[in-house]
């Protein structure tokens, strides 16, 4: 509570290590960023209760459970530490415990592969926030990630370790092209562990550029502009791609690659901002950007939750073969429409405000009209909206084809709903999505606070219309219930009459003349399919009765293939000419001792 | 706000818009050759709906009738964001142009939802193409948007089409002509008109609005009928005002100006019905691509 009204503290212990007293801390930035790594670990870890029951997996079950809460107390240490070994400490066990929680389900090949390329891409994060506090502490004499005073390191410095932390906490969070490990783990991984992974573990990736972002004194122009590319990019692709998918989860995860764009713009609009010494435009950005990571916490760990109930009823995380789940999970399908509707961003829900913060930033550095800034600005804010509706398209999808209309798939037509231990995490996530969307401001003090360590300087408020935001929520909830009831009673009296859907007079429609998930795409899938490259197998009919065909259509992600896997071959090649210089002989090895030496005084004479 | 404006903003969205789609019709008529339905048919037509009975299809749940419902709803909320002509809005904030797309977008989630909820392959074919296609009109009213943003330097609809706006057409008329243009399209998109849809189509696998709904009759089809026209009406007001910035003082004639140019805006659109076909399906995309990239050049104008 301290924290969140701008107070904070510091707790260091002197151990035998080098580089001072290891400190940790609690201030706005950190508690933001604590309140929902607490909520969804204790939601998911009530949820993984009737989710993934001991009883039935005897082998997984106890490593699970040790990995999952070992990787988000490593995660709370990294929001706590103000040291940099602290913090990489964290870090590293936060990673690797992910990794064994991730592959919980090891026997599956599919799953073995996802955790491998988590672990590769977390290994390489972690090089570079090895670099990057290396180059800190080497910078600033110590490692205490307390705020550099101004003139204390060089600018071209400064930029060097915006760089390594845009790169390294990049990867971890999932921007564009960095976020391949992403949705294989995320598919891969227990469905309350993909919750806890993309609602709070990648956020560690945005805490790490936001708070070392902070410690630097003065921010250019050109790393908010940098960011702000990223966000746009992240968000457009990531939303693109998850309106291709046909796996309800590895969809949820190119979502989070959507909102983590998204956040980055927030941060990017922020960033220029404040380099630009426009404060109050900053902090708006900022704090939409602190609200959305906590948003997407909540509706995105309760999507998944969602999902999971969906999947562990029907044992399919295929798109088209679900449908028509409404009638047989009537709770559980509420509660991801909230989800759905939140992630969108619309109103009355919390996506809307954090949105909403968002694009006033972008609005008013278009208004302001400085410089040429504001033409970045204004071609990010149609992209924005671009994101809204793709995403918005992509969530009827989901909605539409797991939930509503016909069953097709024979193992939901009866049946209860989920378990009350799945059911009350989901409730309790839906009701936080509805709190700071009705009543924002309620939230405002802490965000508020918050920008105000982010961006090194004293603010009182967010300049944001929250009452206003507040007033159409609650009238668009009123009214809707209203012309409900009204037409409730109206229905009451008229006769009623139940039919067969209308199907053009065709004789006998059945469920899988559905329009199907993958169908429902299409036309947008066509649409970008410049960035997505879609594979269609499409049979040729050609006799005039023709037998048996089939269609299928997928969406591979180009990042890994065409940018990724050509650097890291490159890599491998330059390494394989090297391999020369190591021929396994002694003399060789003192040959080049000999040679570094001379080199070494060469240089330390030269400089001299 | 004075209370004719505290009234009109609250009775006018409710009761004018259906006349703007009998308008409409009788424009298309009298160019067709004939006389046409009464101009208050779509009043009719509503009423008539509304004391009819229900046939529901057993495939749907709550969600079939939550998406006239919320449709409805959220297109009135909308238009009461738009002040009408350079009187102030029922509701004005800084961001309450990003709060009218949402409360659109919200409307549409609901009405795919319903048609979705059918189960029928008819439906969700115009559902699918109702999302892509608004989703590529929405960076096209962005941009029109930003550009009214940037000349105006604010960011709320009431100040952005204030008094000032003939002032801003003096500064930036390129721009602002291109970004009329631009949103008229979206106009026609968001609406399903021609050359987008064809709300008169009597084959089912062109709709893209109507195929929607095939399965919404009595009160709830009512509701959507109406919801639409109140989006129509929304999308017009803003239209009108831009494109007409004149200031009329008096808040009665002013109202009142407004009115006649949306009914103008009526016969415009019954004209274009009149002498456009509808484009092939796969060519759509193409034109919203083309007005945001209007839209665009209307912001890179402002360069400088």
């Amino acid at each position: 509570m301290l924290a969140f009204s701008g107070g904070g503290d510091e707790l260091a212990f002197a151990a035998g290590f080098p580089g001072g007293a290891l400190a940790v801390g609690l201030d706005p930035l950190s508690a933001v960023f604590l309140l929902p790594v607490a909520v969804l670990t204790a939601a998911c870890g009530v949820y993984s209760l009737a989710y993934f029951p001991a009883a039935d997996h005897p082998r997984e079950a106890p490593r699970l459970r040790v990995s999952f809460g070992l990787s988000s107390a490593g995660l709370i240490v990294v929001l706590l530490a103000r040291h940099s070994l602290v913090f990489l400490a964290g870090w590293e066990v936060m990673a690797i415990a992910a990794f064994f929680a991730v592959t919980a389900e090891d026997r599956d090949r599919e799953v073995r592969e996802a955790g491998f390329l988590y672990l590769v891409s977390t290994r390489a994060s972690a090089l570079c926030l090895l670099a990057l506090f290396a180059l800190h502490s080497a910078a600033t004499g110590s490692f205490g990630l307390t705020p550099i005073g101004v003139g204390v390191v060089a600018p071209g410095i400064q930029s060097a370790l915006f760089v390594l932390a845009l790169v390294g906490f990049g990867l971890k969070a999932g921007l564009v092209p960095l976020h391949v490990w992403l949705p294989p783990a995320h598919a891969a991984a227990p469905t309350h562990v993909s919750a806890l992974l993309s609602g709070v573990l990648i956020k560690s990736g945005i805490y790490g550029i936001v708070r070392v972002v902070s410690l630097l004194p003065d921010a250019r122009p050109w790393w908010g502009e940098a960011l702000l590319v990223a966000g746009v990019v992240s968000a457009v692709l990531g939303v693109a791609y998850a309106l291709a998918q046909h796996d309800v989860k590895r969809l949820l995860a190119y979502h989070s690659v959507e909102n983590i764009g998204i956040i980055a713009i927030g941060l990017g609009v922020a960033l220029i901002c404040r380099s630009t010494g426009r404060l109050d435009t900053a902090a708006l950005a900022l704090g939409g950007a602190l609200l959305h990571v906590v948003n997407h916490a909540l509706f995105k760990g309760l999507l998944f939750l969602g999902a999971g109930a969906v999947i562990q009823r029907t044992g399919t995380r295929s798109l088209d073969a679900l449908g028509g789940i409404a009638a047989a999970m009537p709770a559980t399908a509420i509660f991801f429409l909230v989800g759905a509707v939140a992630i969108v961003g619309l109103p009355p829900l919390n996506g809307f405000v954090s949105e909403l913060l968002i694009y006033s930033g972008l609005l008013r550095v278009v208004a302001s009209g400085a410089g040429e800034v504001w033409l970045l600005a204004a071609l990010s804010a149609p992209a924005l909206a671009l994101v809204g509706g793709l995403a918005l398209a992509c969530f009827a999808k989901v909605v539409g084809s797991v939930f509503l209309g016909a069953p097709r798939h024979r193992s939901v037509s009866r049946g209860k709903d989920a378990p009350a231990a799945m059911l009350a995490p989901m409730a309790a996530l839906a009701c936080l999505c509805a709190a700071i969307g009705v009543v924002p401001f309620a939230f405002a003090p802490a965000l508020a606070a918050a920008s105000a360590v982010a961006l090194r300087a004293p603010l009182a408020s967010l300049d944001a219309p929250f009452a206003a935001i507040s007033i159409v929520s609650l009238a668009a909830l009123a009214l809707c219930a209203a012309v409900g009831l009204a037409l409730r009673a109206r229905l009451a009296r008229a006769p009623l009459e139940a039919a067969g859907t209308w199907d053009c007079g065709y004789a006998e429609p059945s469920a899988r003349m559905q329009y199907s998930a993958s169908s429902f795409a299409e036309p947008l899938v066509r649409v970008f399919s410049f960035a997505l490259l879609p594979s269609v197998y499409s049979p040729r009919l050609t006799p005039i009765f023709p037998g048996p065909a089939a269609f299928h259509s997928e969406v591979v992600d180009a990042a890994l293939d065409r940018i990724l896997m050509p650097v890291v071959r490159a890599f491998a090649d330059f390494a394989r000419r090297l391999r020369v210089l190591q021929q396994g002989s002694v003399h060789a090895y003192l040959l080049y001792v000999w040679l570094a030496l001379i080199a070494l005084l060469a240089v330390t004479g030269a400089t001299e | 706000m004075t209370l004719v404006d505290f009234a009109a903003a609250l009775v006018i969205p409710l009761l004018f818009p259906p006349l703007m789609l009998g308008v409409i019709t009788r424009t298309k008529a009298r160019i067709a050759g004939r006389r046409g339905p009464p101009l208050l048919q779509p009043y009719y037509d509503l009423a008539r709906l509304l004391r009819k009975g229900v046939v529901r299809s057993r495939t749907t749940s709550w969600v079939f009738l939550a998406g006239p419902v919320v449709g409805m709803v959220t297109a009135l909320l909308a238009a009461s964001l738009v002040p009408i002509g350079a009187r102030g809005a029922l509701v004005s904030f800084p961001g309450d142009l990003v709060a009218f797309a949402y409360l659109l977008g919200l409307g549409r989630f609901f009405t795919i939802a319903a048609a979705l909820d059918t189960g029928s392959a008819f439906e969700g074919m115009g559902a699918s193409r109702e999302a892509a296609f608004s989703c590529l009109a929405e960076p096209a009213a962005f941009f029109a948007l930003i550009v009214l943003v940037k000349l105006s330097g604010s960011y709320s609809l009431g100040s952005m089409l204030g008094p000032d706006l003939a002032e801003l057409w003096a500064r930036g008329a390129p721009s602002l002509g291109l970004a009329t243009v631009s949103l008229f399209i979206v106009l026609l998109a968001e609406n399903s008109r021609i050359p987008f849809d064809d709300p008169t189509t009597h084959l089912e696998l062109t709709m893209i609005h109507e195929v929607m709904v095939l399965d919404h009759s009595g009160p709830p089809f009512a509701l959507i009928l109406y919801g639409a026209a109140v989006k129509l009406f929304a999308y017009g007001l803003l239209l009108v005002r831009i494109a007409t910035p004149f200031h009329v003082d008096a808040a009665a004639l002013g109202i009142g100006v407004a009115l006649a140019e949306l009914l103008v805006l009526a016969i415009v659109v019954g004209v274009v019905e009149s002498v456009m076909a509808r484009l092939q399906l796969l060519r759509v995309p193409s034109l919203l691509v083309g007005a945001s990239l209007l839209g665009a050049f209307g912001v890179m104008l402002l360069v400088g």
